[in-house]
C-alpha cells in the first residue's frame, strides 16, 4: 500500500480560496503548524533585510575614518537595533519556526500540543518586534528625534539605568524583548511536550531526525535560560520606573551582576540558535551525499552534551571584567570543553559525505560553504576562549567577526540551505536553481569579504560600537574592504527574494519528494494537507523512506 | 601608529602573544586538517558525469573512530587549558616590585582621569610612564575606577584590556620595555561618546620621566600677561569642574588643566591641541564633539580670547 | 480527526508536560530573584536592615502551606466523583490564599506607609519587594483559576472528566506553595 496520498495541486492542498480578504482571515486566526511556521519564517526573513540594511548603514559609516553620513547617536540605535533584531527577531522566529514547520511532520504527528498556545507565541512575538521598532518613531529620547534604544543589545548596566539613559528609549528595548521572550518560553513548552508525548506509531526518540533532537534540546535549554534574561529585565523595569536599585552602582549595587545574569542566558542562546542549523545540516547533507548520516547516535549524545555544558560557560563574555584567576581558568576550561561536542559534528558530517555521491544543488552548496565558515568560527571561537588572549580580543572586531562567522557562516547559510531545501514541501514549487547559486555565489563571496578581513581590524586593536575611528592606527584598508562584501551580500539576499516570488507564482511544480529524501515529511504531498497524513506510516528505522525504497536492505537492522 | 597586538611593547603584552601564537598554531594546524579533508572529500567523492544512480554502501558509525574524534581533542583541550591557566596566573598574580609606579585611572563619560598618587600629579588622558629596566623593573600599576558607566581601559601593545566599573575597583599593570607612544582607547561602550574616549601611553627614559615628573609637580605657571585671563577664568564656573594647581580652580569633576598644554590633544584625543581648536572648544564643546558634558560656555568674544590666551600658558 | 500518536496515556501526559514544563521556567526565574536577595544581602548602604523590620509571618504561612493540603482533597474528591465536596476544598483553597495575599498586603501597609521602607529604600528593599512581589503575582494567578474551579464545581460544570485539567492547577499551586517555603526560609529565617 502506498503511503503516499492523492496527489493534489498545492492550492486545493492549502485550502486557498476567495478573496484575499477570507485568505488573510485563515492566516490571521490560523493555528495550524505549517502555517505558523511560515509566519515565522517570512516575519523573520522581513527582519533580516531590516537589520541588514541598519548593518549597512554602520558599514558606510565606517568605511572610511572620520566620515559623517551617520551622527554618532544614530549609528549608536543603529548598532543596538542590529544586534537586538537578528538575535530576537530573526534567528529565534526562524528556527523556531521551522521547529514548528517540520517537527510534527518529522514525528509524524498532526500538530503541536498546543495549537493555540503556538499562535499566541507567533502574535506575541509579532508584537515585542513592532513594539521594538516602533521606538524609532516613538518620543523624544536625550539626543535627539526618535527614541530607539541606543544602549547595545546586550544593554549593559548601568548605562541603562535613568541616570544615563533617560527618556524611553532602553524601555522599548526592555519591554519589547520581555515580552518575545514569554512568546519563546511557550513555544518551548509546545515543542517539549510534542516531541515527548505525541510521536507517531514506531517513532521511538532514537528513531527521531537529528533536527527533532535539536529542537527538543534548544527547547529545554530555552526554558532554563530565557527566564533568567526575563528577570533581569523585570528587574531593570523596577530600577527605571519604580527606583529599585537592582543595578544602581550609587545605592552599593553590582554592575555585574546584570552581566552574570544576561549572560547567562546569552551564552546558551547562542546554541539556541546554532542547534538548529546543525539540524538543518545533518538532514541536508545525508541526502545530497546519498549517504546515512554517520553516528547518529554520537549526534545526539553530542547534542544534549553542549546543551548542558553550555549552561557552564557564560563567563567567557566577562573576561575583561575582572573575574579573578580561578573564574577565568574555570570558564576557559568549560568553554574549551564544549567545543569538542560542537567541534566533533563535523566529523560526524563529513563521515556521512566520505564515501558518498555528492550532489551540488542549492542547498548542499550553502552547507559546504557552512561547513568551512563554521570551522573557522569554531576555531577563532577557541581562542577566545583561551582568557589571556580574550583579553586582547574581547570588545574588539575580532569577537565580531566571529561572531558574524558562527551566525551568519554557520546559522544563517544554513537557513538559506533549509530554505531550499524544505520550500519545495512548503509550497509545492521548487526554487530555481540558477536563482539559487547567483545567490549562493553572491553571498559567500560577500560574507567572507566582509567578516574574513573584519578579524584584522580586531588584530590591530579596533574597538567594536565606536562610530567612527582616528585616521592614523591603520584600520582604514580592512574596514573599507569589509565594507565593499556588503552590496554583494545585498544582492544576493535581492535575488534570493526574487527566486522566492517568482516560485510561488510560476515555479515547476514539486511533488511529494523532490530530493529523493528518507524522513517522514517527504511522505506527504507538497504542501501538506493540513491534517498532515492521510495515514502516518509506521517507522522502523530512522529513514522510514529509505526502508520503503530499499525493502531489500532497510536500516533497523543496522542500527 | 598602529595598535597591534601582535606588536608588543610591555611585559604582559608579550605574554599574551606568546600564548596567542601558540594557540594559533593549533587551531592553525586544526584548520588545515579538517578544511583540508573536507575539501578532498568533497571533489573526491562528488556525483561524476555518467554515474549508474545506483545508491553508495551506507555506512552507520564506527566506534573507533568516533572514539578517536572524541578523546583527540579532548586531549588537545587539556593541553591548552594546562598551558593557558599557567598564563593567567603568571600575568593576574603579579605583585608590584618596591620601585613599581602606582596610578591611579578613574573613567569617566567620555574621558580619562590620570592620577599619580604618591607623585601627587594629576592628569588626563595621556599616560606617561618609564621604561622598565629588567635589572631594577619599575612596571606601572594601575588601579581602575569608574566616576559613571563601565568603560574599558586598552592599551594593545601594552597589556590586554580591562574593564572599569563603578562600584568595583580593579587592577592591571604595564612594563614598557622600549620608549615609544602607545594608543588605546576605551573598549566597553560607554554612551554617546565611546568612540572619543582615545587614550596614549608614553614609556620615557628614566631621566625623561624624572623631568616629566618635575615640570607636572609644578603648580600653574602665572605668566604676568595672562593675569587678566587668569583672573576672568577664576571668576567663571569653570572652576567649579576644573582644576588649575596654584590657583582657586578646584574642581574634580573635569580634566586637571594645569599642564593642560603640554597635552596634545583636546576630549580626550578627539581634536588637536592647538589654539584654534582650544578656543572653538571652549567656546562650544559640542561642535566638535556631540554630545561632550561640558557646556557651552558662551562667553562674549573678549572673554573668550583672554580665557583662551591664559589657557594657552599653562605649560 | 483524533490526533496520530496519542493514547489516553500520552493524551494526559501532553498537559503535565507542558505544566511541568512551565514550572521548570518559573523555577529559573524565581531562582534569579532569589540569587539576587542572597547576594545584595548585608550590602545595603543604608537601613532599614531586614531584622529591623521583618516579623515571622507565621499565620499566612500556615495558610498557605495548609492550601496545598485542601487542594489535594480537592483534586482527590473530584476523582471519586464528589464534584460538590471538590468545590468545597477549592473554596477552602481560595480562602486560605487570600488570607496568605491579605496578609502580605498588611505587611506591606506597615512597611511602606508606616515605616517609609519602599523598593526604592536601598538593595534589601529592591530585593525583597520583588521577590516577595513575584511570588504574591503567582498566588494572585492561582487564586483565580482556583476560583473558576470552585465555581464551576459548585455549578455542577466541572465533572470527574476534567480530572486532569484540574490536578495541573493543583500542581501549578503545589508549586507556587515552595515558592514560598524558599522565599520563607531565606527572607524571614535568615534576616539575622
Amino acid at each position: 500500500m502506498s503511503v503516499l496520498p492523492r496527489t493534489m495541486t498545492p492550492a486545493a492542498a492549502a485550502g486557498t480560496s476567495g478573496s484575499v480578504l477570507t485568505a488573510l482571515h485563515e492566516w490571521v486566526v490560523t493555528v495550524d503548524h505549517k502555517r505558523l511556521g511560515i509566519m515565522y519564517v517570512a516575519t523573520g526573513i522581513i527582519f533580516l533585510v531590516v537589520a541588514g540594511l541598519e548593518a549597512s548603514a554602520l558599514r558606510l559609516q565606517l568605511a572610511w575614518p572620520g566620515l559623517h553620513l551617520v551622527p554618532p547617536a544614530t549609528f549608536n540605535r543603529l548598532f543596538t537595533m542590529h544586534g537586538t533584531t537578528m538575535v530576537f527577531l530573526v534567528g529565534i522566529p526562524i528556527v523556531f519556526g521551522f521547529g514548528n514547520y517540520l517537527v510534527p511532520l518529522m514525528i509524524g504527528a498532526r500538530d503541536l500540543a498546543f495549537p493555540r498556545l503556538n499562535a499566541f507565541g507567533y502574535w506575541i512575538l509579532l508584537f515585542g518586534g513592532l513594539l521594538l521598532h516602533f521606538s524609532f518613531i516613538g518620543g523624544d529620547g536625550l539626543y535627539g528625534a526618535g527614541s530607539a534604544p541606543d544602549v547595545g543589545w546586550f544593554a549593559y548596566a548601568p548605562l541603562t539605568s535613568p541616570a544615563f539613559s533617560p527618556g524611553n528609549a532602553t524601555d522599548y528595548w526592555n519591554l519589547a524583548i520581555l515580552v518575545a521572550g514569554f512568546g519563546t518560553i511557550a513555544t518551548a513548552i509546545n515543542m517539549v511536550t510534542t516531541i515527548l508525548t505525541m510521536r507517531g506509531p514506531g517513532m521511538t526518540l532514537g528513531r527521531m531526525p537529528i533536527f527533532v533532537w535539536e529542537i527538543l534540546t534548544i527547547s529545554a535549554l530555552s526554558l532554563i535560560i530565557l527566564p533568567p534574561l526575563s528577570a533581569a529585565q523585570i528587574m531593570l523595569l523596577l530600577d527605571r520606573f519604580l527606583g529599585a536599585h537592582f543595578f544602581d552602582t550609587q545605592a552599593g549595587a553590582s554592575a555585574v551582576m546584570w552581566q552574570h545574569f544576561f549572560w547567562f542566558f546569552g551564552h546558551p542562546e547562542v546554541y539556541v540558535l546554532i542547534l538548529p542549523g546543525f539540524g538543518f545540516a545533518s538532514e541536508i547533507i545525508p541526502v545530497f551525499s546519498r549517504k546515512v548520516l554517520f553516528g547518529y547516535p554520537t549526534l545526539v549524545a553530542a547534542s544534549a552534551g553542549i546543551g548542558l555544558v553550555a549552561m557552564g560557560t557564560w563567563a567567557h563574555h566577562m573576561f575583561v571584567v575582572g573575574l579573578g584567576s580561578g573564574l577565568s581558568a574555570a570558564f576557559t576550561l568549560s568553554t574549551m570543553l564544549v567545543a569538542v561536542p560542537t567541534g566533533m559534528k563535523i566529523f560526524n558530517w563529513l563521515g556521512t559525505m566520505y564515501g558518498g555521491k555528492i550532489r551540488f544543488a542549492t542547498p548542499m552548496l550553502f552547507c559546504c560553504a557552512f561547513l568551512f565558515q563554521f570551522l573557522c568560527a569554531g576555531l577563532t571561537g577557541i581562542m577566545l576562549s583561551v582568557a589571556p588572549f580574550d583579553w586582547q580580543l574581547s570588545d574588539s572586531y575580532f569577537v565580531v567577526a566571529h561572531f558574524h562567522f558562527v551566525l551568519i557562516g554557520g546559522l544563517v547559510f544554513t537557513i538559506f540551505a533549509a530554505i531550499y531545501y524544505w520550500f519545495p514541501k512548503a509550497t509545492g514549487r521548487m526554487l530555481s536553481e540558477r536563482l539559487g547559486r547567483w545567490h549562493f555565489w553572491l553571498f559567500v563571496l560577500g560574507f567572507n569579504l566582509t567578516f574574513a578581513t573584519m578579524h584584522v581590524a580586531g588584530l590591530l586593536g579596533m574597538p567594536r560600537r565606536i562610530y567612527t575611528y582616528p585616521a592614523d592606527r591603520g584600520w582604514e584598508f580592512w574596514n573599507l574592504v569589509t565594507t565593499l562584501g556588503v552590496p554583494l551580500q545585498i544582492a544576493g539576499v535581492v535575488i534570493f527574494v526574487v527566486n522566492i516570488v517568482q516560485a510561488l507564482r510560476s515555479g515547476p511544480l514539486a511533488g511529494a519528494d523532490p530530493w529523493d529524501a528518507w524522513t517522514l515529511e517527504w511522505a506527504t504531498t507538497s504542501p501538506p494537507p493540513s491534517y498532515n497524513f492521510e495515514v502516518v506510516p509506521v517507522v522502523s528505522s530512522r529513514r522510514p523512506l529509505w526502508d520503503l525504497k530499499h525493502p531489500d536492505d532497510p536500516d533497523g537492522p543496522h542500527e | 601608529m598602529t595598535p597591534n597586538i601582535f606588536a608588543p611593547a610591555s611585559t604582559p603584552a608579550f605574554a599574551i602573544r606568546e600564548l596567542a601564537v601558540f594557540v594559533i598554531g593549533i587551531t592553525g594546524v586544526i584548520f588545515f586538517l579538517v578544511a583540508g579533508l573536507t575539501a578532498f572529500t568533497l571533489v573526491r567523492f562528488r556525483r561524476r558525469r555518467g554515474d549508474d544512480g545506483r545508491e553508495p554502501a551506507q555506512v552507520y558509525g564506527s566506534v573507533q573512530i568516533e572514539l578517536a574524534w572524541t578523546v583527540v581533542p579532548l586531549l588537545i583541550v587539556v593541553v591548552l587549558f594546562l598551558v593557558t591557566a599557567r598564563y593567567i596566573y603568571a600575568i593576574e598574580r603579579q605583585s608590584p616590585p618596591p620601585d613599581a609606579l602606582e596610578i591611579t585611572i578613574v573613567g569617566h563619560q567620555w574621558w580619562w582621569e590620570i592620577r599619580y598618587p604618591k607623585l601627587g600629579i594629576v592628569t588626563a588622558n595621556e599616560l606617561h610612564v618609564p621604561v622598565s629596566d629588567p635589572a631594577r623593573p619599575t612596571p606601572a600599576f594601575i588601579t581602575l575606577q569608574s566616576a559613571d558607566v563601565i568603560h574599558s581601559f586598552w592599551i594593545p601593545q601594552l597589556a590586554g584590556k580591562m574593564d572599569v566599573v563603578p562600584n568595583k575597583t580593579n587592577r592591571v599593570w604595564i612594563e614598557p620595555r622600549q620608549p615609544g607612544t602607545y594608543v588605546g582607547q576605551c573598549a566597553e561602550y560607554c554612551g554617546l561618546q565611546h568612540a572619543g574616549m582615545l587614550l596614549t601611553a608614553t614609556a620615557h627614559s628614566q631621566e625623561d620621566f624624572a623631568r616629566w615628573v618635575a615640570e607636572q609637580r609644578a603648580p600653574g605657571r602665572d605668566e604676568a600677561g595672562a593675569r587678566a585671563g587668569r583672573e576672568r577664568f577664576a571668576s567663571l564656573a569653570c572652576i567649579s569642574c576644573h582644576t588649575i594647581r596654584g590657583t582657586p580652580a578646584n574642581g574634580v569633576f573635569r580634566p586637571d588643566l594645569t599642564h593642560l598644554m603640554r597635552r596634545s590633544t583636546l576630549g580626550a584625543g578627539v581634536i588637536p591641541n592647538t589654539p584654534q581648536m582650544l578656543r572653538a572648544w571652549i567656546d562650544d564643546p559640542a561642535v566638535l564633539k556631540p554630545g561632550a558634558l561640558m557646556p557651552a560656555m558662551k562667553l562674549a568674544r573678549e572673554d573668550l580670547d583672554a580665557v583662551t590666551a591664559y589657557l594657552l600658558t599653562l605649560n | 480527526m483524533t490526533p496520530v500518536g496519542t493514547s489516553a496515556v500520552s493524551a494526559a501526559w501532553r498537559g503535565r508536560a507542558g505544566v511541568i514544563g512551565l514550572i521548570v521556567a518559573e523555577t529559573s526565574l524565581f531562582a534569579v530573584f532569589v540569587v539576587a536577595y542572597l547576594f545584595y544581602m548585608g550590602k545595603s548602604l543604608n537601613g532599614p536592615f531586614p531584622k529591623d523590620v521583618l516579623e515571622l509571618p507565621i499565620f499566612i504561612t500556615v495558610c498557605l502551606l495548609s492550601s496545598s493540603l485542601t487542594v489535594a482533597f480537592a483534586v482527590g474528591a473530584l476523582r471519586r466523583g464528589r464534584t460538590h465536596a471538590a468545590g468545597i476544598w477549592f473554596l477552602a483553597t481560595v480562602v486560605l490564599g487570600a488570607i496568605f495575599l491579605i496578609g502580605t498586603g498588611r505587611e506591606w501597609y506597615g512597611l511602606i506607609v508606616g515605616r517609609g521602607f519602599t523598593i526604592g529604600t536601598n538593595l534589601f528593599g529592591s530585593t525583597f519587594y520583588s521577590l516577595v512581589g513575584l511570588h504574591a503575582s503567582h498566588v494572585t494567578i492561582g487564586l483565580v483559576m482556583l476560583t473558576l474551579l470552585c465555581v464551576f464545581a459548585f455549578r455542577g460544570a466541572l465533572r470527574h472528566e476534567h480530572i486532569e485539567r484540574a490536578e495541573l492547577v493543583s500542581w501549578y499551586w503545589h508549586f507556587v506553595d515552595a515558592v514560598w517555603v524558599v522565599v520563607f526560609t531565606i527572607i524571614y529565617l535568615g534576616r539575622g
